[in-house]
């Protein structure tokens, strides 16, 4: 008896879901909200909510529904909730992904059902090559595009040799193949050290000073960043070989590298001081809204996520159905970025600029990354002529 | 030449620096017969307590004195409160006992800290790098972590072979039963011994902290390899633990520094570059069951119970 009240109960509630979906925006929200990078996930969350604040929690006159869902960084996690947010939340969007492997597993789900997704970070080569797709688009870059603009402000500086390190996964890979894509001097040695297990790189910094390179470049991401800049420096290289970076300095790593950030330069779509009115209103409201805190360029691809979403809606007058023509709107990149303004390849894989970041000491006395040249303009993406869409 | 010394050198800083936390390891899984996997969380609450205390008081010394006696305290203080009704159960549930403490003292640290983890800034007299033979540096940080271990495993040895405290952890170590049937209190001495263990522990953490970074589940990787040491070594033994570890440190050393170059003269470019960081990254366990293999109780195996 009690049992069947339970499941009436259960039915009512299925049943009523669709009637709310109908007059709000469900969108899914994956990114990793545990374990050490979950401080990376909350600053997407942080940002996405604050772009939702400054759309009033209103899409087109309709209240927003977010489902943040944790992937724990793992791609068979990911995929789980990608699946949930689809057929049993039904979203209209799904939003998110820090990481290129739990993007990439969680890709077909979404694809399949015909449900827009949006990475707002992840950028593996098969997303803007062979698996592009009319419903999936990125606020972020492809991952060869950062390390490769580094290496012409390296070719800039006439940098003639470098020695290459990074970790030994996909990512990893992209990024070094990156800096070679574009780089013109020598590439004297190239390191990949054990990902993530590997915390101790004095072997390869070892081998760097001695293969008497002009130049280091490493990506590393998240906590080895800071552990890859405090044996550099402890290691009195820092004095003698120049460091270039690709996604090691950001403003979550920067209270921990501190000082042996400084001089190190990196490459990026988005700083914290580009000079347009909506940045500049993003940067405020969100150390505003979170005391303490600073956005990254994690955060600033969510909030502009949050702001395509927006456009397409409004472009319908809200009638989610209409999947076309929401396409059609978002392949205008119809909104204020706060990277500026920037126009999507036939990938659906944004071309824009990419800048020189330097980390200086602001004004409040703290370290902060500032932007110092513009390196490219209007980058695409080299996997676009893979895409089948045209 | 100088590049074979300097990754000797690296080797044998990673190899002491493991020793300290296979040290603590070693001694209650080898006297307590007790499965401690919680050794990593304590090593991160070395790490944490450091940061904490040197941030307060502004001296590295004095921080790291502190947290040390910290991480003992709180050694203590878990093993009255949880681990003592643990002996008598058998390894599987002490493994998940420990595994539960694990995510105890991850989420109280994230609560305590926050999830983004802390720096933890060496002074600047440790932050030079120091000729030590003409033309070759190295981080002076890195000789302090050498000395410092030695120090602490000559200390060891001292305190295990040459006083009373040191017999009666032998003596536990060969068998419980008896020392406790001649009147000796083995609750009193385990909770030493523990809190021993959680001290080294803490102690690697601390040192390694300004290497690395503190953040919540650091200790995690890392004890898997003070596990392969141990096991190395022969469960138990201060000795082998010291031997084994220096083993290990430069084994995994000069694999990573020296691999890739010999791959490239077999392979091409990219599959060695591939290859060697998985193959160098193997070398230590091919160690691990090759001793399994040839002397199953380990390279210094402790006396027999």
């Amino acid at each position: 008896m009690k049992k069947a009240f339970w499941l009436a109960g259960a039915m009512a509630l299925a049943l009523a879901q669709p009637a709310t979906a109908a007059d709000s925006v469900k969108i899914g929200f994956v990114s990793t909200f545990s374990g050490p990078t979950a401080v990376i996930g909350n600053d997407m969350r942080n940002s996405f909510e604050l772009a939702l604040d400054h759309l009033g929690r209103k899409i087109d006159g309709k209240p927003v529904e977010v489902i943040y869902e944790d992937d724990q960084q793992k791609p068979d996690v990911g995929k789980q909730k990608t699946e949930k947010l689809v057929q049993s939340d039904k979203v209209d969007f799904i939003v998110g992904y820090i990481w290129s492997n739990v993007l990439l597993a969680s890709l077909k789900t979404a694809v399949d059902s015909k449900t827009f997704l949006i990475s707002a970070n992840a950028g593996p080569s098969q997303l803007a090559g062979e698996l592009c797709s009319p419903y999936v688009f990125s606020t972020s870059w492809q991952n060869d595009q950062t390390p490769a603009a580094m290496g012409l402000y390296m070719n800039q500086k006439g940098v003639k040799s470098v020695f290459l390190i990074g970790p030994n996964y996909a990512a990893g890979k992209d990024m070094l193949a990156g800096v070679k894509s574009t780089f013109k001097g020598e590439v004297v040695g190239e390191e990949y050290t054990v990902w993530p297990s590997q915390l101790d790189f004095s072997a390869e910094l070892t081998k760097a000073r001695n293969s008497k390179a002009e130049s280091i470049f490493v990506f590393y991401p998240g906590a080895a960043g800071v552990q890859f800049l405090n044996q550099y420096a402890q290691a009195g290289i820092k004095a003698q070989i120049p460091l270039y970076t690709a996604f090691t300095v950001d403003e979550l790593s920067l209270p921990l590298q501190k000082d042996n950030a400084i001089g190190i330069p990196g490459a990026q779509e988005w700083v914290n001081d580009l000079p347009n009115a909506e940045n500049k209103k993003f940067v405020e409201d969100y150390r505003k809204k979170y005391p303490g805190l600073r956005p990254t360029y994690y955060g600033a691809q969510a909030y502009d996520a949050a702001q395509l979403i927006n456009s397409a809606v409004v472009a319908v007058n809200g009638d989610l159905t209409k999947k076309d023509a929401m396409k059609a709107e978002m392949e205008k990149a119809n909104f204020k970025s706060l990277r500026g303004p920037f126009k999507y390849g036939n990938n659906h894989i944004p071309i824009q600029n990419f800048y020189l970041q330097d980390v200086v000491k602001d004004a409040d006395g703290q370290l902060s990354l500032k932007t110092v040249a513009t390196i490219v303009k209007d980058d695409q993406d080299k996997f676009h002529d893979k895409c089948s869409m045209k | 030449m100088y590049l074979v010394v300097e990754q000797l050198l690296n080797g044998l800083q990673f190899g002491l620096l493991l020793f300290l936390l296979a040290a603590g390891l070693t001694l209650v899984f080898g006297i307590m017969d007790f499965v401690n996997l919680a050794h990593g969380s304590l090593y991160m609450m070395g790490a944490y307590f450091a940061a904490t205390f040197v941030a307060w008081t502004g001296s590295f010394v004095l921080g790291a004195l502190m947290a040390l006696g910290a991480t003992l305290l709180l050694g203590i203080v878990l093993e009255y409160v949880a681990l003592r009704h643990l002996y008598g159960r058998g390894h599987l549930d002490q493994v998940l006992a420990t595994f539960g403490l694990i995510l105890f003292f991850n989420d109280a640290v994230r609560l305590i800290w926050g999830p983004a983890g802390l720096a933890l800034p060496l002074p600047a007299w440790l932050t030079v790098p120091v000729q030590i033979i003409p033309g070759v540096y190295y981080p002076a940080y890195r000789l302090m972590i050498i000395a410092v271990a030695l120090a602490v495993a000559a200390m060891l040895y001292l305190v295990v072979m040459r006083t009373r405290v040191g017999m009666l952890i032998r003596a536990g170590a060969s068998n419980r039963e008896m020392i406790g049937a001649l009147g000796i209190n083995i609750k009193l001495l385990f909770t030493l011994v523990f809190g021993l263990g959680a001290a080294l522990a803490g102690l690697a953490g601390l040192m390694q902290a300004p290497i690395l970074t503190v953040q919540i589940g650091m200790g995690e990787n890392i004890l898997i390899l003070a596990f392969v040491i141990i096991v190395i070594g022969g469960i138990g033994s201060i000795r082998g633990a010291f031997m084994a570890a220096i083993f290990v440190g430069i084994i995994d050393t000069m694999g990573r520094a020296f691999l890739p170059d010999l791959l490239r003269k077999v392979l091409s470019g990219a599959a060695a570059s591939t290859a060697a960081p998985a193959l160098s990254s193997m070398l230590i366990y091919l160690l691990m069951a090759i001793i399994l293999v040839l002397r199953p109780e380990g390279l210094f195996p402790a006396a027999k119970r």
